[in-house]
């Protein structure tokens, strides 16, 4: 079970939060200007990538907010959680290890 | 039964606590301290139980955890029988009832034998390539059979007696294993009041320093040493020692989960005490010392009762005081087995040890065993005897030169011993990474992901003074001390081996069954047809043979069969790898997985505040979502129809009161709340003037409907949200996504007023005149209060949030009362309603009246993928908004299709069948399979208003079909409906006003 570090709370069981899947996928300003494709773009399509992956989560059985966790989805390590409308923090081991 | 294999003296069984059990009906004596297995080798029993798929006679081949055949049945009482228990970890208790599984009509004369002889046919993939053909034999013939076949042992059919609990704990080092290596690391890890959990799967701790005979640690005997170890971690307030405690999951994060048997030990348990207890440990690190599993040998009839791993006979000598035989022969590839011959020898035991090795090969272990015959360079080509071992049948050989001439050695035991293979099962599942050691032919822990670090002889470390050195600099790096200490332990520990998979044999090496791993029943030729039949890879090669996936997951077995496979490929093992250990490291019951989650407390029960009421009132209950429901209230003698009829006839004719306590409520408030849900549901909510409700649908960005409720304004900043019951937490949460993370400058709070809010529903033409009498600071007249109005006042010197609304199509009014209040305010609307006939009624009437009246229930009539538009209710959706949530996809192609499923209605040509829920519906009942399907049945009733059943569909293009002929699927063939309007009564909402309409209802 993973430990997920609430940025309100701090270190909590997995079973506390639900994962919502990729962060910084903003709702369109104006969803009308977009055609077909670049809506179900918004809608649909998501990065599964293998390694550092910025994901919303919230903790729903504790302080019931929602923040942005970085997570590597090789290893399964938290590198940071950070409040919602912060831009991705840079990582100084990203990369190169 | 005489204990003619107990040896006059030795071992730490305690010989003043005789106890005696039952194994397949016969009395059993044993001491306390002995297993089942100890006790049942002391009284000379060695047959206790048939393999799984020859149903060969099988023996104790292992002293623990490992042990592949001894599987038996423990019964200690109603409610508390169990199969597949290890007869070497089950400790004896007096009273206890153990039988052998897998035969039948008994051990001794087992008819599935028969398997045995048809071995050729039985071979790898038997089953793949067997039952595949005819398809038509599989549901009757094949699979009944596998299933009676398949499995060992056979499962209890009564609920489990016992309780069982978790625990949650924290530690900063939690070590696994009190052996030599787990000892020393918990006395380092707790020596600076750092919190230490030693967990041991066995009774006593002490791991293999408990069969020790002549090693001394520190001047001082293993034994000695252990005791002290033992006393000093008990003295320390920091540490905690769980014995017959199995860490078995080693999880993300540090996640390690145990499972401790509390009272199986127990004669008589303390009925307070759990029978288990799992606990979910959170160490800061983890020290792993799960110490290594010994090697059978594979040779032709290697699995006889009376063949077992050379240190378990060792163990049984040393540890439990019992000859496992009188006449032992020991064959070997390695050093370790010399130990184990000089304490059989020691213990007054015929021994003689068969070597694999040359003369030459053989180290400074020789010197253990003075005064014994050593056959060196000798291979062993079989063994004879039927239920019990006789003789061990070995022959010279040399490599390249070939096999010479056979003798047999009459023994009635043998110890076998193919070197040795480190337990990484842990640390595999910490994801850490393995690496091939080739000087001990084996895997060991290499890169670690998780903070843990194993020590000895998990870690390939065999020599007990190394094995101590490094449990102790384990323990104290976890503690973050980095300290190290020597140990003085003698005699050398005799190690190392020559890796053997299959022994050379002059053998037919086709016709040879040469076991690997004895519970799935594998032999190596099992391994050889495998590649021959192209897998190469190991873990199709696991699949194919089943060779490790057994419940013991092939501890004494995987090493066997991975070297020959590299062997047969020509590929050195790392090549070929390892396959993946999972959890649970050995097999965990049920009931400590489960925990307290069963019976009641398997899910929460909500229940409203008048659930009360409805139970003194005889009401049916039904579930709905967690909570517990009115379903209807029937009379004396009444059924469900007739109840129901019943209710819904007081609510169109007269008054009924309905607990809608379970509906979701959700306060929004802050000044952007109309902003808010203006943008979260489709229909305009900016210009909705307090005192006035209104319905919504929200739905999802996908566009499709994901709940419904009506809504009341009860000031500019306030709104009283209602959701379906079930929906209420998705709701919020969908709610909360969007005020966080989309649209966090919406000052704006919603927050859950479930529970706090109980509500009455009083629906019926005559529901004003119940409710009068108790309201005050509400004028209930008619243009005061009109449908979809909200008011706040008083009910019976309460407050109350009134709204006049209704989901049965009369006159209704939903009262929210403050939930303690919830009892009293009913039961004076109850009292007065008698002049009227008040008449309760519960959901089922509920479902009945709004089907009839056309409302459909988010759920029901919706799947996600319906929207407004395929129901009918387009017009609630906002034209001129710019955005809500769900616009965008609404504007999709696909959406404004013409054959998309539509809401309508369906009536039974024959006026009576009440078609089923979910039934498919076609055009044509003659159309070539497989048809067409058009749609479904989402409701269906037999409507008491109307005296004819009612039903509720979508059909593709259905508002285009009005007054076709459809057909519907029922249990007994197609039946005919034709396609009608979704409304069924008072299709003008004419009576939410008290307009009486008769016509409508009996049309
Ligand atoms: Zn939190």
């Amino acid at each position: 079970m993973l430990l997920v570090p609430c940025p309100y709370c701090g270190p909590r069981p997995e079973v506390e939060f639900h994962c919502g899947g990729e962060a910084h996928i903003a709702r369109p300003a104006d969803p009308n200007a977009l055609d077909d494709a670049q809506w179900a773009e918004y809608l649909f399509v998501r990065t599964s990538n293998k390694g550092v992956h910025a994901e919303r989560w919230l903790h729903s059985h504790g302080c019931g907010r929602w923040f942005n966790a970085l997570r590597n989805t090789v290893s399964d390590s938290f590198l940071a959680s950070y409040e919602m409308g912060q831009p991705r923090p840079a990582l100084p081991t990203e990369g190169g290890k | 039964m005489a204990q003619s294999n107990r040896l006059p003296s030795g071992g730490r069984i305690d010989r003043a606590k005789p106890l005696a059990f039952t194994f397949n009906g016969k009395s059993v004596d044993g001491f306390a301290g002995d297993t089942v297995a100890s006790a049942l080798l002391a009284n000379g029993i060695r047959l206790v139980g048939r393999s799984f798929k020859y149903h060969r006679p099988r023996g104790i081949l292992t002293h623990g955890s490992d042990e592949p055949n001894a599987l038996l049945k423990v019964d200690r009482g109603p409610g508390r029988a169990d199969p597949n228990n290890r007869a070497t970890v089950i400790e004896a208790v007096g009273g206890l009832k153990l039988s052998s599984q897998n035969h039948w009509p008994s051990l001794e004369h087992d008819i599935g034998a028969v398997n045995d002889r048809l071995s050729p046919v039985l071979v790898a993939g038997f089953y793949y390539k067997t039952f595949m053909w005819p398809r038509s034999f599989w549901d009757k013939l094949y699979e009944p059979k596998i299933r009676a076949a398949a499995g060992l042992g056979v499962a209890p059919d009564v609920p489990d007696a016992d309780r069982y609990v978790h625990r949650n704990a924290h530690c900063d080092v939690l070590v696994v294993g009190a052996g030599p290596a787990g000892l020393a690391a918990a006395l380092a890890a707790s020596e600076n009041g750092r919190r230490v959990i030693l967990a041991d799967e066995q009774a006593e701790m002490g791991g293999s320093l408990l069969a020790e005979r002549t090693a001394t640690i520190d001047g001082v005997s293993a034994a000695q040493w252990v005791a002290h170890a033992l006393t000093t971690l008990a003295g320390r307030a920091n540490v905690t020692l769980l014995p017959r405690t199995t860490a078995f999951g080693y999880y993300n994060h540090n996640h390690v989960v145990l499972t401790e048997r509390v009272t199986d030990h127990l004669e008589r348990p303390d009925p307070k005490l759990p029978r288990e207890r799992l606990w979910q440990v959170r160490p800061a690190e983890v020290v792993i010392a799960t110490g290594a599993h010994e090697r059978p040998l594979s040779f032709a009839d290697n699995d006889r009762p009376g063949i077992m791993l050379a240190e378990s006979v060792r163990t049984y000598i040393n540890r439990y005081g019992v000859a496992p035989g009188r006449r032992i022969v020991f064959a070997t590839n390695g050093a370790s087995a010399y130990a184990a011959a000089a304490d059989a020898k020691a213990a007054g035991l015929d021994v003689t040890i068969v070597d694999t090795r040359p003369e030459s090969a053989i180290g400074p272990e020789k010197a253990l065993a003075a005064g014994i015959e050593i056959l060196a360079g000798h291979t062993v080509v079989g063994s004879t005897g039927g239920k019990g071992l006789t003789g061990l049948i070995v022959a010279p050989f040399t490599a390249g030169k070939g096999v010479g001439a056979r003798r047999t050695l009459p023994c009635d035991c043998a110890g076998i011993s193919g070197g040795w293979t480190p337990s990484v099962h842990l640390f595999s599942q910490s994801r850490g990474k393995l690496i091939f050691r080739a000087d001990i032919d084996a895997f060991v822990p290499g890169i670690s992901v998780q903070k843990e670090r194993s020590a000895g002889a998990c870690k390939g470390t065999y020599g007990l003074s190394a094995i101590l050195a490094e449990g102790w600099a384990a323990g104290s790096g976890a503690a973050g001390a980095d300290g190290s200490r020597l140990f003085a332990a003698a005699p050398a520990t005799p190690t190392g081996f020559a890796p053997a998979r299959v022994l050379p044999t002059d053998d037919d090496p086709k016709k040879v069954r040469a076991f690997l791993d004895f519970q799935n029943d594998v032999t190596a030729k099992d391994i050889r047809l495998a590649v021959r039949e192209g897998f190469e890879s190991v873990e199709h090669v696991k699949r194919y043979t089943t060779n490790g996936m057994a419940s013991d997951q092939g501890k004494t077995s995987n090493m066997a069969a991975l070297g020959l496979l590299s062997e047969i490929l020509e590929k050195p093992i790392p090549q070929v790898g390892t396959t993946t250990f999972r959890p649970p490291y050995t097999p965990v019951t049920f009931g400590a997985i489960i925990g307290s989650a069963r019976g009641q407390l398997f899910d929460p029960i909500r229940t409203a505040p008048l659930h009360e009421w409805a139970v003194e009132h005889g009401a049916k209950f039904e579930n709905v979502s967690l909570w517990r429901r009115a379903w209807y209230f029937p009379k004396a003698g009444e059924d469900m129809h007739a109840a129901v009829a019943r209710e819904c006839k007081a609510v169109r004719e007269s008054v009924g009161i309905f607990d809608a306590s379970t509906l979701g409520k959700i306060e929004v408030k802050g000044p952007d709340a109309a902003e808010f849900l203006n943008r979260i549901y489709p229909n305009a909510w900016l210009k909705l003037e307090p005192g006035k409700c209104r319905y919504g649908l929200m739905l999802k960005e996908d566009g499709f409907i994901f709940d419904d409720g009506v809504v009341a304004r009860l000031a500019p900043d306030l709104f009283h949200v209602t959701t379906t019951t079930g929906g209420a937490p998705r709701v919020l949460a969908h709610m909360e996504d969007y005020l966080q993370t989309e649209w966090p400058d919406l000052n704006v709070f919603a927050t859950s007023t479930t529970e706090e809010w109980a509500v009455i529903a009083l629906q019926g033409p005559k529901a004003r005149d119940v409710l009068q009498p108790f309201v005050t600071g509400i004028d209930l007249a008619g243009e005061a209060f009109p449908h979809m109005a909200v008011r706040v006042g008083e009910i019976c010197g309460v407050p109350t949030r009134l709204m006049r609304v209704s989901f049965t199509g009369e006159m209704g009014f939903e009262i929210n009362v403050p939930a303690d209040h919830a009892r009293a305010v009913w039961e004076a609307l109850y009292d007065y309603g008698q002049r009227f006939g008040i008449t309760p009624y519960g959901t089922e009437a509920m479902h009945v009246l709004r089907a009839e009246r056309g409302f459909i229930i988010v759920g029901q009539e919706t799947d996600g993928t319906v929207t407004p538009e395929d129901l009918g209710l387009g017009g609630m959706v906002s034209k001129v908004k710019r955005d809500f949530v769900g616009k965008r996809s609404l504007a999709r192609p696909d959406m404004a299709l013409a054959d998309r499923k539509q809401l309508v209605g369906l009536a039974s040509l024959d006026g009576r069948t009440v078609l089923d829920e979910g039934a498919q519906i076609v055009a044509d009942p003659a159309q070539a399979v497989p048809m067409t399907m058009l749609g479904h049945v989402t409701s269906s009733y037999l409507s008491p208003s109307l005296g004819h059943p009612i039903a509720l569909a979508l059909v593709a293009g259905g508002r285009t079909r009005m007054g076709e002929t459809l057909h519907v699927t029922t249990p007994a063939g197609f039946t005919t409906v034709k396609v009608t309007a979704p409304v069924f009564v008072d299709p003008e909402g004419k009576r939410v006003n008290g307009v009486q309409t008769e016509g409508a209802l009996h049309a």
